[in-house]
């Protein structure tokens, strides 16, 4: 844009450009907005709201011209810049930089509930957000680390929520009981899943983990005799503090949590409980990817993103790593579906569709693909951001929408790209990362 | 050492090698030189087993390896250093290091790590560099030492001269013949570059069309008239010093 704007009648390119969009928008917007049917004493009626049209091509119009010598001027200021300045590091890319905000987020994330602000709803909102935050870190152990692109990982969630919510129901097993093997069965699924796409890579791998989410789906529908089919399950065993219910009455013989600390009832002493849980599983969940980068399968994985053929003259067997991957990620999924299940009392097929894998995915490329505090952000932009703003109603899709198409403008590689290496020479310290969107050049 | 007999590849219906024989003593310095497409790089991918032999046998140090998966064949102690060096770019160098040495027993670690960065102190310089932003011969210098942290007996090296400056080649290639003397590795080397191939092995084989068409020493070869007018500059007379410019595949 900017540079058709420098050719010879930078004016008349910047109308003729403009007019060409409002064009697009006019035949768009005839058969969208120009006719209506009403339905009226006379039965339908056909109306014609061509005025309607015209606004539409004209604010196209207006906003194409504005959008185009607003870039063009943000261009120039970008160019006028001092090189220097330019090339200044994102606050958080230096590897010191993003422990910091880390350590940060932790921190406030264990005051928010005593913070005057952390109302039940807040709370309540946070703990909704914190799982997402969960699954993203999961699945960030498939896409970011082992670089292979899951669109179905919706399944693995559902996997675990159905897992605690039968086996709660069936046997009257606890939640730290299910816990393990929700996480367990989950991980089953991923290895079964795992097989047959191993060969498979890229777009390929996409579309089949993507069929394989809406199996799963379909197969909870459709099933039933087990899982209630789109009734769901009901009535699902809330989460007890080692044995004492978060109730205003205990079974008989029995203490509810608030007579067992001596406390008065109250309903927020769940909600309370349930963000803590959350927030001590999803820290697990970066505990782990943490630690495992460091260690000899995490980064097979890494390396496995990067060179399959290279892992391979390495010695590293890639079946082996890729199931363990799609395994490991597919776990902590259902670690955060047995927390959703039992944080809601109620779970259907309908929780489990693929926009939540969509979203999931957003969230780990946003956040910059293996960057662990970029998931937070981009969790909080992409989940956080829209909760708050449900009063806006359907705007707030659009908000969504035109958030990732900025910040793909605006950071193509994710907010957080930069990846810090996993070992260092003590006496050998890793160069200052340059600014990640551009690979400082190497004298050779 | 390595010993391969008869041995057949083929991608789906182009066979690509018909019937090759190459031994490689422990010890000795083997090139293989051959024009662009004559099936160099396919002999190296079967040895490590992909593609997979179709006929034909690989025995390495008395095993039969021909029908190991890759990952098992390069854990009998072969490495090899595929064509492209193919390092892994958002890794730093030491990392990349550290990938080279998945298979052995990490107390080895530090130790092998010494002598590759002694081997090459320009990576010592560059350690925590991302390995994408090296240059040509840094990266084929990684790739290099990524195959020697295995602690290979026997190393392959695919054109590790590919788009890289004489002088560049030069150092490569005296590095080259470090490892095989100090280091005690065997090489199989498979060059493009055949002045500087010929000049360091001890005994080189020539491939044409998937065939072994000729072998010998590498000081015969380098006087063979035929050799010379296929591969060294169109036959002139005495090869002049610097390498034939390298077209990329
Ligand atoms: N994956 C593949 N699928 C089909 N044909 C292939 C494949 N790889 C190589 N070939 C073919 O096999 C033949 C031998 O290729 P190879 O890569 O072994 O040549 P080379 O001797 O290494 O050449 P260069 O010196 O250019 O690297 C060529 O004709 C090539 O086109
Ligand atoms: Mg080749």
């Amino acid at each position: 844009m900017a540079s058709r704007l420098a050719s010879k009648s930078p004016a008349a390119t910047l109308v003729k450009d403009s007019a060409a969009a409002a064009l697009v928008a006019a035949l768009l917007a005839l058969p969208l907005l120009g006719f209506r049917m009403t339905d009226t004493a006379r039965g339908l009626v056909l109306d014609y709201r061509f005025p309607l049209v015209l606004w539409s091509a004209g604010v196209v119009f207006a906003g194409r011209l504005l959008f185009t010598l607003a870039g063009a001027a943000i261009g120039r200021r970008l160019a006028a810049r001092p090189p220097r300045a330019a090339a200044r590091r994102w606050p958080l890319s230096g590897g010191r930089g993003r422990a910091l905000a880390g350590w940060a987020m932790v921190g406030f994330a264990l005051v928010l509930p005593l913070t005057p602000f952390g109302d039940r709803n807040l709370v309540d909102k946070a703990t909704l957000l914190l799982i997402y935050i969960m699954l993203g870190w999961g699945l960030n152990i498939v896409v970011g680390l082992a670089g292979l692109l899951d669109l179905g990982y919706v399944a693995f969630y559902a996997v675990g929520a159905y897992s605690y919510a039968l086996l709660s129901q069936a046997f009257g097993l606890s939640f730290w009981l299910c816990l393990p093997i929700a996480g367990l069965m989950a991980a089953t699924f991923g290895m079964v899943l795992g097989f047959p796409v191993l060969r498979l890579r890229g777009d390929y791998l996409a579309i089949v983990t993507l069929g394989f989410g809406e199996i799963i789906r379909v197969v909870l529908l459709n099933w039933q005799s087990l899982t209630g089919g789109p009734d769901g399950v009901y009535d699902i065993k809330r989460p007890s503090f080692f044995g004492l219910p978060f109730s205003a009455f205990a079974p008989e013989g029995h203490q509810t949590f608030a007579q067992f600390f001596g406390l008065a009832y109250s309903p927020n002493q769940r909600i309370y409980f349930l963000y803590y849980l959350i927030l001590i599983l999803a820290l697990a969940t970066n505990l782990f990817t943490l630690r495992i980068r460091r260690l000899p399968i995490g980064r097979a994985w890494e390396a496995l993103r990067e060179d399959e053929i290279a892992c391979r003259s390495l010695g590293i067997n890639p079946t082996k790593t890729k199931l363990s991957a799609f395994a490991i990620g597919a776990m902590f999924a259902g670690f955060a579906g047995s927390f959703f299940a039992t944080r809601q009392g109620f779970i259907s097929p309908e929780s489990f569709t693929f926009i939540e894998s969509a979203i999931i995915l957003s969230i780990v490329v946003l956040g910059g693909m293996g960057s662990q505090v970029g998931i937070v952000l981009a969790a909080v932009l992409l989940v956080g951001l829209p909760e708050w703003f449900r009063d806006l109603q359907l705007y707030r899709m659009l908000a969504f929408g035109g958030a990732m198409v900025l910040i793909m403008l605006w950071r193509p590689r994710g907010l957080l790209a930069h990846r810090d290496p996993t070992i260092l020479l003590a006496d050998h310290p890793a160069p200052s990362p340059a600014d990640p969107t551009a690979p400082s050049e190497v004298s050779p | 050492m390595l010993s391969i007999r008869n041995l057949e590849a083929s991608y789906g219906r182009i066979q690509a090698l018909h019937g090759v024989d190459i031994d490689v003593e422990a010890g000795e310095i083997v090139t293989l030189i051959g024009a662009n497409g004559a099936g160099k790089t396919t002999l190296l991918m079967t040895l490590c087993g992909k593609p997979r032999a179709g006929k034909g046998s690989i025995t390495f140090e008395g095993e039969d390896i021909t029908r190991l998966p890759t990952y098992q064949i390069v854990r009998r102690g072969i490495a090899h250093a595929p064509e492209g060096r193919r390092i892994f770019p958002r890794m730093s160098v030491l990392e990349n290091l550290q990938m080279g040495a998945v298979t052995v027993d990490p107390k080895y670690f530090a130790d092998d790590l010494d002598r590759v960065l002694t081997l090459f102190p320009r990576l010592k310089e560059r350690i925590g560099q991302r390995g994408g932003t090296l240059s040509g011969g840094e990266q084929q210098m990684l790739a290099i030492g990524r195959a020697l942290m295995s602690r290979p007996r026997l190393l392959l090296l695919d054109e590790p001269s590919l788009g890289l400056a004489p002088l560049v080649v030069r150092q490569i290639f005296d590095i080259i013949r470090d490892i095989n003397r100090q280091q005690k590795v065997t090489v199989f080397l498979v060059e493009q570059n055949a002045f500087h191939a010929l000049k360091l092995a001890h005994r080189a084989y020539v491939m044409v069309n998937g065939r072994i068409a000729m072998s010998g020493s590498g000081a015969e070869l380098l006087a063979d008239a035929g050799v010379r007018a296929a591969y060294l500059e169109g036959g002139h007379e005495a090869p002049p010093p610097r390498p034939a410019p390298e077209a990329a595949p």
